[in-house]
């Protein structure tokens, strides 16, 4: 609510101020690879911008010039009006800007405080530090404990810790790296009221996001990206989601087609009382999960990074073993003690979410990464020796239907795009005819076309009788093409709901559920 | 103004083939700086250490015997470090090797045992280096121990141990107190292959691993394995590879051929068992390893390069009187010049400078 009456105030006030960061026709190359393209972005003091784009746009590159980390090949930055260049990260702080990003920099076993202390300059003594803290937290309503340890706090919290750092180097521009991707809902309406808060004091917020409802409730101007190219500045308020899209797109944004509801076959997974122990910091346990998914639909897992979808996703693929084999049954057979090949062999496939370096290595040729997850198959691999012509024959199969593109004959997985070596991960799996996908994040870092796509295939093999797993943080695409929805949250799993009978709302509050406190949460469970 | 490397997206095939012969050059001209610093003539110099050695039957019989370890062991080493695994070792398990078959000879010496010790010492002597290679890997699997750090100590281990037996309970009775041990008999040495010189059946059973090799990585499942778990680990585990078995079958595959290097020079060449079995074969495979781009066929033709450079040595120890550290730095000098052109084709370096005004 407060968000509303802030943003109206600042809209009325008519006249443009001058603006304070600015980015003029900035050029980055990497290889051949232009990130950005003469990229021009201005920020006003007072105000919430909002960088949008796909991702691959080049919101990155641009935030890593602005603050740094990365120096343009041409263009120039102003700031306040005057030409500025920041040879390093600290010599933008010194100027006061401030950078959040997606993936935190803080250290688990330390507390927040010592946290905050590393990050600053001259940090001081650590109780005064702590009565900063306290003052920063009442002041933008951000809750931190100061002598807590990070390791036991949630995303949200840490999200919130690298924001008081930030600001307890008072600076001028806040630069927010996609913030609301790791929050609740409920998280997300507390960083809007804090950047409220902040603007509402003159601080100019840069918020990089591709959600566009926050954008447009959140943003007074919006710059759009696109393919590392500056397409448009736009008042997101006027516009509409579906205009915004077509910006960040270049075209009309498809939706896969839901298939009507058809017979569901015998269940292909069946997950009994999953437990797994955390490894170490991180904790990635997984606490008694039940699952079980019929042939012919798709369950979708929705969830906050970081919950345990991860290790769920290393127990099904047999990366990681657990100690009862029944907990999984893959079509009909007891597989909790099997490795991934063994699992494979029971037309099992897995498509990982990371794509360089888990699906596939960065380094090896297409081709030879399709042996990943086809060694098991007798034509490709016979007594050992790896029949290079089947190999090849299949890899042709692989790009040919599902329209992998790149550069040569056979590059290495590395020079691919996201969108097409996705594809051809997805393909690798869908080729070996499996009875059972487990997807984690299918269109993570995906363009819309090839997004479509996966989506497109994956209702497909549902609908040749292949059950499918999708575990994802987008929960648009969960509602758009699954059939039922559980949510994982703190390593725990809810029973499925059909997608029909839940809703946003009450999907968020199940993300939330387990969040704030989790040793409560803990007893309940026990 | 600070420098930073960048990994090059597009690494020219030219330039990965032509690096081992930059680094070659390389190593001349400093080697010439050398030669002159030392008030040697150069050319001169370059002539005794490289060009007369391939001018006669019996020097060039001995870059034969000389390159046959380094490409045993070289061959080895490929296995662990295309699955980067770190074997610095081989010096010990060539030790290894030759200790255990060894044994052998020395326990049928003078029983008239038939022709079947000469082909069972070979076995030991794979077993042992490989036993003695399984150490690290177990180290390393087991505890998480750098598998660089602990196979390098083991060499020292198996040294010290190979000079506490030649001289004590090895040492030949009649051999006037000097630390060796009696030659061995001759169903127990290596079988020459001409009447002159000391070209021994060492390099039939190199070339056939040499074959063989190139196969199991070049075409095979297990090859393949290698490679990945060395080029991205997390995906090997995702391929269904298991991390620990892939390290333990380099370093067995490694210390077996290093321990075959080790009884071969021994029961070849050798003859006896002595307190210094080798000129650092073992670590000098790690540079013909690296010249040869780990493959195979190019550690074969870098163990003749690197051979050269032990003959030469002796060569300017006599003509020279140069010591024969100066093959030492040879050897050194490639080494680091074959890393750096690696590094140097593969990547870019670029100043980080500050934005330049449109």
């Amino acid at each position: 609510m407060s968000g509303k009456a802030a943003t109206s105030d600042s809209a009325a006030s008519g006249a443009l101020p001058p603006p304070l960061l600015e980015a003029i026709g900035l050029t980055k190359r990497f290889g051949a690879l232009v990130a950005n393209d003469h990229v021009s972005l201005a920020i006003r003091a007072g105000e919430t911008h909002a960088l949008l784009g796909e991702n691959g746009a080049g919101k990155s590159t641009l935030v890593k010039m602005m603050c740094g980390l990365l120096q343009a090949d041409s263009g120039e930055l102003r700031f306040a009006g005057e030409p500025v260049v920041f040879p390093d990260p600290a010599a933008s702080r010194a100027r006061g800007i401030g950078v959040v990003f997606q993936h935190f920099a803080l250290f688990d076993a330390l507390t927040v405080v010592e946290n905050v202390a590393l990050g600053l300059a001259a940090p001081g003594k650590l109780p005064a530090l702590a009565a900063r803290i306290e003052d920063c937290v009442h002041r933008y309503g951000l809750e931190v404990e100061p002598y807590r340890r990070v390791g036991e706090l949630s995303v949200g919290e840490r999200q919130r810790v690298e924001i008081v750092r930030c600001l307890l180097g008072d600076p001028r521009v806040l630069i927010l790296d996609e913030p609301t991707s790791v929050l609740t809902p409920d998280e997300s309406e507390s960083l809007f009221r804090t950047v409220d808060l902040l603007t509402a004091e003159g601080r100019a917020v840069l918020f990089i996001s591709h959600k566009l409802d926050e954008v447009r409730r959140l943003c007074q101007r919006a710059t759009v990206l696109r393919g590392g190219k500056f397409i448009a500045e736009v008042d997101p308020r006027r516009e509409s989601s579906a205009s915004l899209a077509r910006l960040m797109v270049g075209a009309e944004v498809p939706r896969t087609p839901r298939v009507t509801t058809h017979e569901l076959g015998e269940p292909r997974l069946l997950i009994k009382n999953l437990t797994l122990k955390g490894d170490g910091s991180r904790g990635s346990a997984l606490h008694a999960i039940n699952l079980e998914i019929r042939a012919g639909e798709i369950v979708g897992i929705a969830g906050v990074a970081g919950n345990g979808q991860t290790a769920l996703f290393e127990a099904l693929s047999g990366e990681r073993l657990g100690e009862d084999a029944e907990a999984i049954v893959i079509d009909r057979t007891p597989a909790g003690a099997l490795g991934p090949t063994a699992r494979r062999a029971l037309k099992a496939g897995f498509v990982p979410e990371e794509r360089l370096g888990h699906a596939a290595a960065p380094d090896m040729r297409l081709s030879d990464n399709v042996l990943l997850t086809t060694h098991g198959d007798g034509r490709i691999v016979r007594q050992g020796i790896v029949r290079h012509s089947v190999l090849n024959a299949m890899f042709a199969e692989i790009v040919r239907r599902f329209d992998v593109r790149f550069g040569g004959k056979d590059p290495k997985a590395r020079r691919l795009s996201g969108g097409n070596l996705q594809k051809f991960v997805i393909g690798r799996e869908v080729l070996r005819e499996p009875v059972l996908l487990v997807v984690d994040q299918p269109t993570w870092g995906v363009d819309a076309a090839a997004a479509g796509f996966i989506r497109t295939t994956l209702r497909q093999k549902a609908a040749e009788g292949c059950a499918v797993l999708v575990i994802s943080q987008d929960l648009d695409e969960l509602l758009e093409f699954t059939d039922r929805i559980a949510v994982m949250s703190e390593g725990r799993l809810t029973q499925p709901v059909p997608v029909e009978e839940t809703s946003r709302e009450a999907i968020g509050l199940a993300m939330g559920g387990a969040h704030g406190a989790p040793a409560q949460e803990d007893a309940d469970a026990a | 103004m600070p420098l930073k490397l960048e990994r090059q997206e597009n690494v020219p095939l030219a330039g990965l083939v032509a690096a081992p012969f930059v680094a070659l050059a390389f190593t001349l001209v400093v080697g010439a700086a050398m030669f002159l610093a030392m008030g040697h003539d150069p050319v001169e110099a370059f002539r005794i250490y490289f060009i007369d050695p391939l001018g006669d039957a019996y020097t060039l019989q001995e870059l034969v015997v000389k390159a046959c370890p380094l490409l045993l062991i070289g061959v080895g080493l490929a296995f662990c470090y295309r699955a980067n695994r770190w074997n610095i070792g081989a010096e010990g398990q060539y030790c290894a090797g030759a200790l255990l078959g060894s044994w052998l000879a020395l326990a049928t010496h003078g029983t008239g045992a038939g022709p079947w010790v000469m082909p069972a010492m070979l076995v030991l002597g794979a077993l042992g280096g490989a036993a003695y290679g399984l150490i690290p890997a177990f180290l390393r699997v087991r505890f998480g121990a750098s598998e660089i750090l602990t196979s390098l100590m083991l060499v020292y281990v198996a040294e010290l141990f190979l000079d506490y037996l030649v001289r004590g309970p090895w040492r030949d009775p009649a051999g006037f107190n000097f630390p060796q041990s009696v030659t061995f008999d001759p169903v127990a040495t290596m079988p020459l292959l001409l009447d002159e010189g000391r070209l021994h059946g060492g390099i039939v059973i190199a070339l056939i691993v040499v074959v063989a090799a190139t196969f199991v990585l070049g075409r095979t499942l297990i090859g393949f394995s290698i490679e990945l778990g060395g080029s991205a680990p997390r995906a090997a585990a995702f391929a269904g590879f298991d991390e620990r078995r892939v390290t333990y079958g380099v370093f067995a595959v490694s210390g077996a051929l290093a321990g075959l290097a080790g009884i071969i020079e021994v029961a070849g060449p050798i003859g006896n068992m002595q307190p210094s079995i080798s000129p650092g074969y073992g670590f000098t495979a790690i540079i013909a390893a690296m010249l040869g781009r780990l493959h195979p066929v190019g550690i074969l033709v870098s163990s003749f390069v690197l051979a050269l450079t032990y003959i030469g040595g002796e060569a300017a120890q006599i003509s020279l009187r140069m010591p024969f550290d100066v093959t030492r730095v040879f050897q050194g000098t490639l080494l680091i010049a074959i890393l750096a052109a690696d590094v140097l084709v593969r990547y870019r370096i670029r100043r980080v400078e500050g934005v330049r005004h449109a």
